[in-house]
């Protein structure tokens, strides 16, 4: 187990760290000069030479990489080109909200899956299985910013009975958190049928129904513990799909995470923030994607670490 | 030393005022109600509130509320006055400038501001360590360059005469200085606090503006509250402003419509135009004004074809321009030189190339292209842009050219006009020169004058005439106010002569929308000030307080 963590964290650090080459040399080789960016359209020449200095953006590429990294080693991500803050109290600030955010989204993609992915495997083969799966369909395709707006639109604007956008109390949560977890309910609604479904199937479902038991009591005491423990497995890996969700999702609602942050810095081509971010977004897939396979062995035991 | 009189000048375009009567009572709304609060929205997070580095449109207004400079505008307009200055003298040969300074001014920290924090903000911001973008504007200052190439700190041309005494001496006349001056790279900061806090002064900004801020949680919203101590004796009406981010423009109006925001301060977005402008009760909401902007096509005059005159003559002929404005909604007016109409030196009898598709086909016979040729039309990929660098394209391909679109984020398609061989034609819009000061010399140097014909510069068309340099100069070495309309007119040459070379195609100039909710109130003016944008938050008010 030891070992297997420690290669792991290697694996992690690799990683991480190719994300980082290919982040950095793909802003790097973007036309948009960053220096003029902070220059502005009236700096001389001058000027605009003593910015690249100042900032070691005359550098080769390769000195500016390490440069990079020796200082993300002290914890230092730089400092912002337009906000002119530092990038680690730019999302250090911004965080909270995200993790929030996926918070709200795990509990309304499990509430909405798991639900529905039971009552389609209960319900095997009938219409009502066959709707839930189309919804399940719609949910995983279709677009999470025109799911953001209907919802804003129907909920928010039409009935009122949440805030349009915001953030601070459970209200402003409900609507970017619903959004963000369709998607995953969609999956999860279809894993949990098809888990549910294969452990319905199993002898001691059907002893447990010899024995006279309630259908309430099969599904919730016998079969659910059981079906319900490898569809939880995966939320780890949820973390990874969130980081692309909240981008759009944070956007619409005008909720304060990185997502909104790093869409902002991509259109201002603010490289020290997207880097940040991204930089960020990848240590929170590896970490999810850790704490998956951490997790699985004690879930299935047939799963060995190795 | 000649002294200018109140009386005498303020007629004046630039007017030179000897001294001002106590914060000028007249400008006072009777109706004003001090007191309330009002919610303004934008989508991007405010930037910097740092006086010398602030240069977006957002923040501008905001750093123009918490500070001051000695220079500013009548509100609502583009008339000059003093603000921190109380009154001033210019000597005979325009070279010297000699600030009053008003007494009893305090920075928010409660220190009362002398001359040398005049001085020491103006050094910060010529200094090459604070990375001002706005350092260029103060070139004229005797000493700048000692100081632009880092050999030493101090302005030699910045002296402190008394306490409240400043004299700014210039290297060369400068017509343009005291608009200078009124920019809010020239507004004052205190030493102490910008020492304090370093890198980070932008974001804990300490000034004697009418404001003060008082929180800031970042990526939510920016707080302003109302500076008691504020020298301008009943300013500003409200008591606070919450400016909250991250919130798009159609939710802003939403919001606005429900009553939740004031002031939705990225406007009013352009798929919802239509409709707010059709129901009577939200037009009436709406403050329409014109601004300091032009949208212009760019000819790379250094690329073949339109290294010919009467090729770029024909392109200019070419372009719809009203079908262009009617593309988006009505919100701005046909051009057909730089120059916007409010601009001193727009030149009124000028005609400009009218729309004439078969003389322009003419033309580019002429010039040997009867069948026209191929190239490219590089735009910023936000709304509406693209759309009209699709009518462009349909009206270029009328006579022949064929104009293949680049849709680009804003910083590739600056990056391909600074290059020489960059960009055959640019679609300036989203990036359109807006006048950083209300001066026709504004519209030049940078963006049509050799000195912005540099690779990184924003001279796209690469268009340089040595011969309009050298004018260029004259005029603004002319800083005798009494012959300012002298200086207009051959500014209009100036235009008309870079017009007969062609190397844009003026489009539209944009008209301002700025929407209000119903309890805000105060003269339109303010609500689409030249200088002030989106509002003018020092002078409007609420009318729902008791």
């Amino acid at each position: 187990m030891i070992a297997y963590l420690a290669r792991r964290l290697v694996q992690s650090v690799l990683i991480l760290l190719g994300v980082s080459i290919i982040t950095f040399a793909l802003l790097y080789l973007l036309p948009a000069d960053p220096v003029r960016q902070i220059a502005g359209r009236s700096a001389t020449p001058q000027t605009v030479e003593n910015i690249r200095v100042q900032l070691g953006l005359d550098q080769p590429f390769l000195v500016q990489y390490w440069r990079y990294l020796t200082n993300l080693v002290t914890g230092d991500l730089g400092r912002s080109y337009i906000q002119r803050s530092e990038v680690s109290t730019l999302i250090a600030a911004r965080l909270p909200a995200s993790l929030l955010l996926m918070v709200g989204a795990i509990f309304f993609e499990l509430l909405i899956g798991l639900t529905m992915g039971i009552v389609a495997a209960v319900k095997r083969g009938s219409a009502v299985d066959q709707t839930l799966m189309l919804g399940s369909f719609v949910g995983v395709s279709a677009p999470q910013f025109v799911i953001g707006l209907l919802l804003l639109y129907i909920f928010g604007v039409q009935l009122g009975w949440f805030p349009i956008g915001g953030y601070g109390t459970w209200r402003h949560l409900v609507l970017p958190s619903l959004t963000l977890g369709i998607l995953g309910a969609g999956w999860y609604s279809r894993m949990m049928r098809s888990s549910m479904i294969d452990v319905l199937r199993q002898d001691y479902i059907r002893t447990a129904r010899a024995k006279g038991l309630t259908r309430a009591a099969i599904l919730l005491r016998h079969a659910l513990p059981n079906a319900i423990l490898p569809v939880i497995a995966m939320i780890g890996i949820d973390i990874g799909i969130f980081m692309g969700g909240i981008v759009v999702v944070e956007s619409v609602f005008g909720w304060p995470g990185i997502g909104q942050l790093a869409w902002q810095a991509i259109q201002r081509v603010d490289i020290p923030i997207i880097m940040g971010v991204t930089l960020v977004s990848a240590c929170a897939i590896v970490l999810g994607n850790l704490l998956a396979d951490i997790v699985a062995p004690f879930i299935d035991p047939r799963i060995k670490l190795r | 030393m000649r002294q200018f009189l109140t009386s005498t000048v303020a007629a004046s375009a630039l007017a030179l005022m000897m001294s001002l009567a106590p914060a000028a009572a007249e400008e006072r709304d009777p109706n004003a109600k001090p007191g309330g609060e009002i919610i303004i929205t934008y989508k991007d997070d405010v930037a910097t509130l740092d006086p010398a580095i602030g240069y977006d449109w957002q923040n501008w207004s905001m750093i123009k509320s918490l500070f001051d400079g000695l220079m500013d505008y009548e509100p609502g307009t583009t008339t000059l006055r003093p603000e921190l200055a109380e009154s001033y003298e210019i000597s005979e040969d325009g070279q010297t400038f000699t600030f009053k300074l008003r007494p009893g001014v305090k920075f928010h920290n409660g220190r009362e501001l002398t001359a040398d924090d005049v001085k020491y903000s103006l050094e910060r911001v010529v200094n090459p360590e604070t990375q001002s973008p706005g350092a260029g504007f103060f070139a004229s200052i005797k000493g700048f360059d000692e100081v632009a190439n880092g050999s030493t700190t101090s302005l030699s041309g910045v002296t402190v005469v008394d306490p409240l005494t400043v004299k700014i001496e210039l290297a060369r006349p400068d017509a343009t200085f005291l608009h200078v001056l009124a920019l809010n790279f020239a507004h004052v900061v205190p030493k102490e606090e910008v020492e304090k806090y370093g890198a980070d002064f932008g974001k804990n900004p300490v000034g004697t503006g009418a404001y003060k801020m008082t929180d800031w949680t970042l990526g939510q919203h920016v707080v302003f509250e109302k500076n008691p101590d504020y020298w301008n004796k009943g300013l500003p009406y409200l008591d606070k402003i919450t400016f909250e981010v991250g919130q798009e423009p159609i939710v802003a109006l939403l919001r606005l419509q429900k009553g939740e925001v004031d002031v939705p301060g990225d406007g009013i977005p352009p798929a919802k135009f239509q409709e707010v402008m059709a129901d009577p009760d939200q037009k009436a909401r709406v403050v329409e004004g014109g601004q300091l902007h032009t949208g212009y096509i760019t000819m790379n005059t250094t690329m073949a074809p339109f290294d010919n005159v009467k090729v770029r003559q024909a392109v200019n002929m070419a372009i719809n321009k009203d079908r262009i404005v009617q593309l988006i909604n009505n919100r701005a007016v046909p051009a057909n030189q730089p120059l916007p109409p409010s601009m001193p030196g727009y030149s009124k009898d000028y005609k400009g190339y009218a729309y004439d598709v078969e003389k322009a086909k003419a033309l580019l016979a002429e010039a040997g292209h009867p069948d026209g040729f191929e190239t490219e039309l590089y735009v910023m990929n936000t709304d509406p842009n693209p759309r009209i660098a699709q009518a462009i394209q349909q009206d270029l391909a009328a006579i022949g050219i064929k104009a293949n679109i680049q849709s680009l984020a804003q910083a590739n398609v600056i990056a391909a006009g600074g290059e020489k061989d960059g960009a055959p034609m640019i679609w300036s819009g989203g990036m359109g020169w807006i006048a950083d000061f209300p001066d026709p010399s504004n519209f030049y140097g940078p963006i049509l004058g050799c000195g912005g014909a540099v690779p990184g510069g924003w001279n796209w068309s690469w268009y340089c005439n040595e011969e309009l340099d050298k004018k260029a100069a004259e005029a603004d070495s002319i800083t005798d106010p009494t012959k300012a309309e002298e200086r207009y007119k051959m500014w209009g040459e100036i235009y008309e002569a870079i017009m007969a070379d062609a190397p844009w195609v003026p489009v539209f100039n944009e008209q301002r929308f700025t929407m209000r909710s119903p309890r805000m109130a105060g003269a339109d003016a303010l609500y689409v000030d030249p200088v002030h944008i989106p509002i003018n938050y020092d002078y409007v008010y609420v009318t729902d307080v008791q």
